[in-house]
């Protein structure tokens, strides 16, 4: 039932965003329904913050701690292993996905686990764990009702926390009287998702290994912690008696009390709500009382090179609340597929170059695909500064290109344009020059005072806008006509 | 008080209506306005796509030409934004750190028009006589990074003559962003297509805003598609009046 996405995380080439937002922009259907749910949510979101009268506090605090959490990254993962041990769990270590998916097969095999349940997590997702587990034999079970419709769908993910975002309830209601036999069945939410219920349960009451991603995790106590609005979490962290939990090495926290931040940012950021339906913490296993066994998988995948990038570290802040998603204007127009990542939107248009390096055409095509309108860092509630890094990311993509591209990189027509333009721009009379050849350059261009047509990658431009002709004088060169002479000031 | 006008190289070279509006509303409100020539451009484009290095020297510049002014004050919120949120990360890039030095003493000293208008000089009425429908669409460098707030409405509205209407979902992004808008066009023009709905249902004739290259794009849009709607920099409406008046 799973499928290979040839995402950024999956190994080779992945398409641009630029081709693959073309495609999703035509899709009249995927416009309506994430036009929709994207305007609901954010104006939901709006009311939720705004009855809290310390927000901006709540944000700064947030940010501070996660800050100070990574500065000291390496001492509160010892902690975390040691107080997990400590309460009976086992802690593995994973430098990438691969070594983390060999990890949990293994637990999953020494139990004979054909079945797994699931929790909703990105973080396996990234790893690509469903997909190495089926080579292995093992079925995995998405327990998240739209983790479920996009399995069933043979689909990916298009939202961090709604990953069913693009469909519609009638696209849910034919797809479930498809593949799970239901007979009958309305386009109401309830119905829908009793359907669903129907086919869970029977999993949840068989599985012999429950996986899950992680929220938080807390270093004094070794408590981990999953934040849903469901209960489908709760099962699979109570039913199943060996528990396995991958957590990507920036979920942590240091104490208890850092909850207190926490659980008011994320609820109101992501679901609009006060608090959300379902937070399960455990500590390691209790006699008699769920699940026996206890794995928690610390996964590296790229983020401490993340962490040694001064300004790209605050990236690691985020807590997947999907703010920053339902706010920005590109996200709403192309959707989450057009991202070829796991991580879609802003948020993924800066974890995912930096996660898989940069130097790969398709994900070094993300830190472009936004207008640096700043509505995602108005929003983040640990207040990664989203626009920063974007740019700092295509500073880097383009000096990657420079210095490691050979002649090719070199002679690529933006880069010879901008070198261009900066020596110009870094003399006045070079660049008063070009302003008079620009002049006389337009002439075969402009028609009836608008220019239609632009040759090469500018035609972007006039493919729907019309372009204003230069006018027959500058400002400076009103300036000087003005003040009587043709000298500087 | 020395004030320089930073023009920009888009307004000087695309629209430089813009810079003489601006020049003559300074005057009229009794601010003298000097223009050193040696100006270019902030390095806007090139930082924010990607050419840092080669943006270093523009920023170099930016700070030689203006460091000695009391007030340098520009017709656009995006080119502001550049200079007081970017320059001090170029500086860093640049590893420069008496450039960094003069960023800092120089950068709290530039504004964009609206805001050394209503927060610098504390004014608000400037004069002007604009009898058109007009609606503001506030530009995302004004509005996030600046956070120039209602600086421009509140100058907008104390024209006599004007019938001013607000924008529906004003504070969406027009889809331009720079280089976007021909990397991204496809996007870009997605966006464009939400915000000249907007713009149409207010019935404006005219939609003004403090920045040139959104405006360009969203009147590039609204001439392609024959919507008979105009767009104007806010320079040019603050600095029409009954016996001045511009197109």
């Amino acid at each position: 039932m799973t499928i290979e996405a040839p995402d950024a995380f999956s190994g080779g080439k992945t398409p641009n965003f630029e081709e693959t937002a073309r495609e999703s922009l035509a899709d009249s259907q995927l416009r309506r329904n994430l036009g929709k749910a994207t305007q609901t949510i954010r104006r939901k979101r709006a009311v939720a913050v705004e009855e809290m009268p310390d927000w901006e506090q709540l944000r700064e605090a947030g940010r501070a701690l996660k800050s100070r959490t990574l500065r000291h990254l390496d001492e509160y993962l010892l902690r975390l292993e040691e107080s997990v041990t400590r309460a009976g769990g086992q802690v593995h270590w994973a430098r990438d996905g691969e070594e983390a998916n060999r990890i949990i097969a293994g637990i999953a095999k020494s139990h004979d686990a054909g079945e797994v349940v699931k929790v909703k997590s990105i973080a396996t997702d990234e790893t690509k764990l469903n997909e190495h587990l089926e080579r292995e034999g093992i079925e995995a079970v998405e327990t998240d009702l739209a983790e479920l419709i996009i399995q069933l769908a043979g689909e990916t993910s298009s939202h961090i926390l709604v990953p069913a975002i693009h469909k519609n309830r009638s696209e849910i209601r034919e797809l479930f009287m498809r593949k799970l036999g239901v007979e009958d069945l309305s386009d109401d939410p309830p119905d829908l998702a009793n359907a669903a219920r129907l086919y869970l349960r029977e999993k949840f009451l068989k599985a012999k290994v429950g996986i899950s991603g992680a929220n938080f995790a807390v270093a004094d106590t070794g408590t981990v912690c999953v934040v849903e609005s469901e209960g489908n979490g709760r099962m699979c962290t109570t039913l199943p008696p060996v528990l396995v939990t991958l957590m990507g090495i920036e979920k942590i926290i240091p104490t208890w009390r850092d909850y207190e931040v926490f659980m008011q940012l994320l609820p109101r950021s992501s679901t609009a709500e006060r608090m959300n339906p379902y937070t399960t913490f455990w500590t390691g296993v209790s006699e008699g009382d769920g699940p026996q066994e206890f794995h928690l998988v610390l996964l590296d995948n790229g983020r401490t090179e993340v962490l040694a990038d001064e300004i790209g570290r605050q990236t690691l802040n985020c807590i997947r609340c999907s703010a920053c998603l339902n706010v920005c204007p590109v996200y709403e127009r192309t959707g989450g597929h057009a991202y070829n990542s796991v991580y879609p939107g802003p948020i993924g248009a800066i974890l995912t170059p930096q996660l898989v390096g940069i130097g790969k055409p398709g994900s070094d095509s993300l830190p472009y695909a936004s207008s640096l309108c700043g509505a995602c860092y108005e929003v983040c509630p640990v207040k990664i500064n989203i626009p920063e890094v974007l740019i700092h990311l295509r500073g880097k993509v383009v000096r990657h290109k420079q210095d490691e591209g050979g002649l090719k990189g070199r002679l690529d027509p933006e880069n010879v344009a901008m070198q261009a333009m900066a020596k110009t721009f870094s003399n006045p009379r070079l660049y008063e020059g070009a302003q008079r050849a620009a002049r006389i350059g337009q002439w075969p261009l402009a028609r009836s005072g608008a220019i239609h047509r632009l040759p090469g990658r500018l035609a972007g431009w006039t493919d729907a806008r019309d372009l204003k002709p230069i006018p027959e004088q500058t400002f400076r060169e009103w300036w000087r006509s003005r003040n009587g002479s043709g000298e500087d000031t | 008080m020395r004030v320089a006008l930073f023009v920009t190289c888009f307004n000087d070279t695309l629209f430089p209506e813009t810079g003489r509006a601006t020049v003559e509303l300074l005057e009229r409100l009794g601010i003298g306005v000097d223009f050193p020539l040696e100006q270019t451009c902030c390095g806007q484009m090139h930082f924010n796509t990607g050419y840092q290095r080669e943006a270093i020297p523009l920023v170099r510049r930016f700070v030689e030409v203006f460091e000695d002014y009391d007030a340098v004050v520009a017709p656009s919120g995006s080119c502001v934004g550049m200079v007081r949120e970017l320059y001090p990360m170029a500086a860093d890039l640049a590893n420069d750190k008496h450039l960094a030095a003069r960023v800092e003493e120089l950068t709290p000293r530039v504004f964009e028009l609206s805001e050394f208008l209503v927060k610098k000089l504390g004014v608000t009425d400037v004069g002007a006589y604009y009898p058109h429908r007009v609606t503001y669409h506030p530009t995302c460098h004004s509005l996030r990074m600046l956070k120039v707030g209602d600086a421009p409405v509140k100058l907008l509205r104390a024209v006599r003559g004007i019938d001013f209407v607000e924008l529906p979902e004003a504070r969406e992004c027009c889809g331009f962003g720079g280089t976007f808008a021909v990397k991204n066009a496809d996007t870009s023009i997605a966006m464009l297509g939400d915000k000249l709905r907007h713009v149409l249902d207010t019935e404006a004739e005219i939609c003004t805003a403090g920045d040139n290259s959104c405006l360009m794009h969203m009147g590039g849009g609204l001439k392609r598609q024959r919507a008979g709607v105009r767009t104007v920099h806010l320079a040019e409406i603050l600095a029409t009046t009954e016996e001045k008046i511009t197109p």
